[in-house]
């Protein structure tokens, strides 16, 4: 962080000969709040909280409500609360099919982003070699990849694979967007493992993979984790690719399969709504477990100055 | 020690003596560097079986007149060959300034452009201001912050249908207006109103990260910096002024690049809150996935050429943003 005169103000405002006399709020400590700021700050706040709460609430309200045209009336749906949608969702249409397939899509790659990423991490973070910065540039661009990129010849490749409709496309599909990212993730995390640690290990006698496996691993391992977190959480909720190369209704992952409650024809809002939640609590607890790791994993080196 | 451990960001290169010639650098650096190509071989395979040969063969693609009906496709049991034929760069040619191309590309650029612009300055001022509020000593913090973070803990294909409950004409929003006795658009329908609607959803579900980020930021300034600007009778403005924007400023500088990379990448919001319709709210990369999958025949070529045009805006965009921050000494931390 560059630390260059901040200190010295030096504007005509605040020309430091005169002080403002008379009025000793004029120059408020940190920490200290009038009432109506401490006021006007819990109001922007509440106000704020509420937006973000309510379309999630809103669906939650849905979704009690037993007809698909209950959304336009929303006021009928107190007095006829019920739980017949979570019912019939559960029973009647292929939920537990896309929970298999999204997290056999979602666990596969998560497990190939990070035993792939991990020995790279490490070496872009340790060693500088011939093709270094190639190596970089191109885990940089890779991350920018609009879909629009890779999602023709991608298809083309896997229609004649016969991958198009297999969970196996799916996932590789998924690894090159989070191949590359888990590898950046991790490299900012091993930069900030100090090296001596390496160079001990050198000087004891290890190779540089042992010295990767039995010491800066073990050390790493929540790096990985928030590496993990994010492959889980980016490709559960991919829409593109899983919209495209998924045919078969058994083999949907969940952002394709809540789409087919809306058709041209008919659109069934308040199995929609009920599938949404179904989806959205187990995915916001697990986000609310593991987002402490997130921010500090995805901004490393931008927080560090 | 044969472990080059420079610590630098890659920008100064290590001391080198004299290059040899070039059959006894191949040896040398394989024998200095084998193990660290080994430790690269696993991405490196992935990034030239996943992304560049794919890349290639889209690049190909663009140069032929490839459709869902000349492609190779099995049709019961009849496998039917691919006849498309090159056709150099005439997709560029046709998409950049062919007849309609502004409706077709220019269009949409200009949109997208915008859509950028506004979803990313919305996104860091939003951002900016919920988490200057939850930097401070409030009671209720840790509950406002949680709240706040809804959107982006719920995923957004889930979101995007709450959001289209509440915009469908009738829903919840117009019904609202419509005590008010405001006028009540129709959201989903008329351009203009899709794409307020698809800023004003991107907003909300962008805002966390940012703040999340940027409240990182915040607290990562050293508390003394604001005391000495205290004594030197800095007001509260001064000292978000000269103190907190400089704190943010390598923070801001790396959310901002990923802020445009991803709402110019945006595609689940729109796709998901109008799917095949509303033509004039789509941004190119929606609209290169119309063109590739959303229509009969399947224009396979012009989609692609679509994706390699994205692909250099970004690559030109970012490397002007990054020369743009080198030239202010800022590192960019991505």
């Amino acid at each position: 962080m560059s630390t260059t005169s901040t200190t010295t103000v030096e504007t005509p405002a605040a020309a430091g000969e005169r002080r403002p006399a008379g009025d000793p709020r004029k120059v408020r400590r940190r920490g200290e709040q009038s009432r109506a700021g401490s006021l006007a700050s819990h109001a922007v706040l509440i106000g704020a909280s509420l937006t973000a709460l309510f379309p999630i609430a809103w669906l939650v309200f849905l979704s009690l409500g037993p007809d698909k045209d209950d959304y336009l009336h929303p006021g009928r749906i107190w007095s006829k609360m019920t739980l017949d949608n979570y019912a019939f969702v559960l029973k009647d249409t292929s939920f537990f099919d896309w929970l298999t397939s999204t997290l056999v899509v979602v666990l596969g790659t998560t497990l190939i982003g990070v035993v792939v990423a991990a020995s790279t991490g490490y070496a872009v973070s340790r060693m500088r070699f011939p093709g270094y910065r190639k190596l970089m540039w191109a885990l940089l661009v890779t991350q920018m990849f609009p879909i629009a990129v890779l999602i023709v010849p991608m298809y083309q490749i896997l229609s004649d694979l016969q991958l198009i409709d297999s969970y196996l496309g799916l996932i590789l599909v998924n690894c090159t967007t989070i191949v590359p990212y888990c590898a950046w993730l991790m490299k900012g995390y091993f930069d900030t493992i100090p090296f001596e640690i390496d160079e001990a290990g050198r000087v004891d006698g290890l190779t540089p993979f042992g010295t990767f496996a039995r010491l800066i691993l073990p050390l790493a391992k929540p790096g990985l984790a928030v590496a993990a977190f994010y492959s889980f959480l980016t490709a559960f909720g991919e829409v593109a690719f899983a919209s495209t190369f998924m045919l078969s209704d058994d083999k949907y992952t969940f952002a394709v399969g809540l789409q087919t409650f809306v058709s041209e024809h008919d659109a069934q809002r308040n199995l929609m709504a009920a599938t949404a939640v179904l989806i959205a609590i187990p995915a916001a607890i697990f986000f609310y477990l593991v987002q402490k790791n997130l921010v500090t994993g995805l901004t490393a080196g931008g927080t560090k100055g | 020690m044969t472990v080059v451990i420079d610590r630098a960001t890659g920008k100064r290169r290590g001391e080198r003596e004299p290059r040899p010639g070039p059959g006894r650098r191949l040896k040398n650096g394989f024998h200095k560097h084998w193990y660290a190509y080994a430790m690269v071989a696993p991405v490196a395979v992935v990034l030239g079986v996943l992304v560049l040969y794919p890349l290639a063969y889209g690049l190909y693609l663009t140069l032929t007149d490839a459709t869902s009906l000349n492609t190779a496709r099995t049709i019961g049991v009849n496998e039917i060959d691919a006849t498309y034929k090159f056709i150099g760069l005439d997709n560029y040619a046709d998409i950049l300034w062919g007849p309609t191309a502004y409706d077709r590309f220019w269009s949409h650029f200009l949109w997208t452009v915008f859509w950028t612009a506004a979803c990313v300055t919305l996104h860091y001022g939003i951002g900016l201001g919920l988490a200057l509020l939850l930097n401070q000593k409030l009671r209720g913090r840790t509950l406002y912050r949680m709240l706040l973070v809804l959107p982006w803990a719920v995923p957004t294909f889930v979101t995007v249908f709450g959001w289209r409950f509440m915009l469908a004409d009738g829903g919840i929003i117009n019904s609202g207006l419509e005590l008010l006795h405001l006028p009540t658009p129709l959201w989903l329908e008329d351009t203009f109103w899709q794409r307020f609607s698809a800023i004003m959803v991107n907003t909300w579900c962008g805002v966390p990260f940012m703040m999340v980020s940027l409240l990182g930021g915040l607290q990562s300034i050293d508390a003394s910096l604001y005391e000495a600007s205290e004594m030197d009778g800095a007001n509260a403005w001064q000292r978000f002024r000269y103190v907190t924007l400089p704190g943010l400023r390598s923070v801001s500088t790396t959310v901002v690049l990923l802020g445009v990379i991803w709402t110019f990448n945006q595609f689940a919001i729109i796709f998901l809150l109008f799917g095949n319709t509303a033509p004039d709210a789509q941004i190119l990369v929606t609209w290169a996935y119309q063109l590739g999958f959303g229509q009969q025949p399947r224009d396979y070529a012009q989609s692609a050429a679509y994706g390699i045009l994205l692909l250099s805006l970004l690559i030109v965009f970012t490397s002007f943003y990054r020369r743009w921050i080198d030239r202010n000494e800022q590192q960019l931390a991505i």
